[in-house]
């Protein structure tokens, strides 16, 4: 390895590749992927074929399946070394969006449970 | 000889290329200003997440009024997210041409994107009006807040995201693909692309769960 080309070490989120056909190509791909993963979602969540309480967990994995195809196909976010400063911001954000959601629903549902009967109950035992 | 290959450690000013910003120095700006919209949508991405916090632990909480099984209805959301998700493509193909410096096609599918985009938006507002006329408005219930601020939030931001396009034509009609204005139509598609991956989530947790049987 001599020279680095000095347009390859970092490259902005959402440039396109080089090549028009490419380019092209690759946001077909997308669009066709996304098409097949809304869909699916959409059946899954109308049919009576699947198991009732798997369907909301599926349904949140194709959504991050679906989110993953956009990060790919749309903001080109990939692997590739110029991409490592798009990738940890993402993985940062991401973090936190996991930690600020899960964290919200475990405590919250965690209070619901452990929550005090209905105040009127309450006073009716009190009142004996 | 010695001398000119001593390890640049310390101030490095004057002999050294080395400033501290990687080998090279700072990268251009055609990077660092979308990589700081990226930090910024990302931080968006944390805004959104609390809401869709907030609407989790709400959801059930109607007080007695109508649930998200009585008032959603998926065909609407359907044609959403079609409109949506094809506005991301034809975005794509808008930058696609931009970068070739055709501004015909670039703004004829600028024009096509943003046509999606308020097919989406007086979507969401007609749902938004039906549902205030049928009394379930924010005022009704948390759970009926909460879908109003997330929804909302991510209406709003549909809206700034027509104005950018609007905006973008005109200065793309009047100055040209300078780099100026190559930077920011970036911003502009990855802003649009964010918009339709917050999307996702919530036709599914929103719409999609909240109408299982």
């Amino acid at each position: 390895m001599t020279e680095l080309d000095p347009e390859k070490l970092n490259v902005a989120p959402g440039t396109p590749h080089s090549n028009i056909l490419s380019e092209t190509v690759a946001y077909l791909i997308g669009l066709a992927l996304a098409l097949v993963l809304t869909g699916v979602s959409f059946w899954v969540a109308s049919t009576s074929v699947l198991w009732g309480p798997g369907v909301a967990v599926g349904l949140v994995v194709l959504a991050i399946a679906q989110m993953g195809v956009h990060l790919v196909f749309f903001l080109h976010i990939t692997s590739g070394p110029d991409n490592t400063n798009n990738v940890l911001a993402l993985a940062f954000g991401v973090l936190i969006v996991f930690l600020v959601m899960i964290g919200t629903i475990v405590i919250m549902t965690q209070m619901d449970a452990n929550m005090a009967p209905d105040p009127a109950l309450m006073n009716l035992q009190m009142q004996h | 000889m010695t001398t000119a290959e001593a390890p640049a450690i310390g101030l490095t000013h004057g002999g050294s290329e080395d400033t501290g910003l990687g080998h090279r120095g700072p990268e251009s700006k055609s990077i660092v200003v979308p990589y700081g919209f990226w930090l910024f949508v990302l931080s968006d991405m944390v805004l959104f997440s609390a809401l869709f916090a907030t609407y989790a632990s709400l959801a059930h909480a109607t007080d007695g009024g109508p649930t998200s099984g009585e008032l959603f209805d998926r065909t609407l959301v359907a044609i959403e997210t079609m409109a949506l998700l094809l506005s991301s493509f034809t975005c794509g193909l808008a930058m696609i041409t931009a970068k070739r410096g055709n501004l015909i096609w670039t703004v004829g599918w600028l024009v096509v994107t943003g046509a999606l985009g308020l097919v989406f938006l007086s979507i969401e507002l007609y749902e938004f009006a039906t549902m205030i006329g049928e009394g379930a408005g924010p005022q009704r219930s948390a759970f009926l807040s909460s879908f109003f601020t997330l929804v909302g939030c991510h209406g709003a931001h549909v809206t700034v995201g027509l104005l950018w396009i609007g905006t973008m034509m005109a200065q793309i009609w009047a100055k040209g693909f300078r780099e100026h204005i190559m930077r920011r139509l970036l911003c502009l598609s990855v802003f649009w692309h964010a918009l339709d991956i917050i999307w996702v989530a919530i036709f599914t947790i929103v719409y999609l769960i909240g109408t299982l049987p």
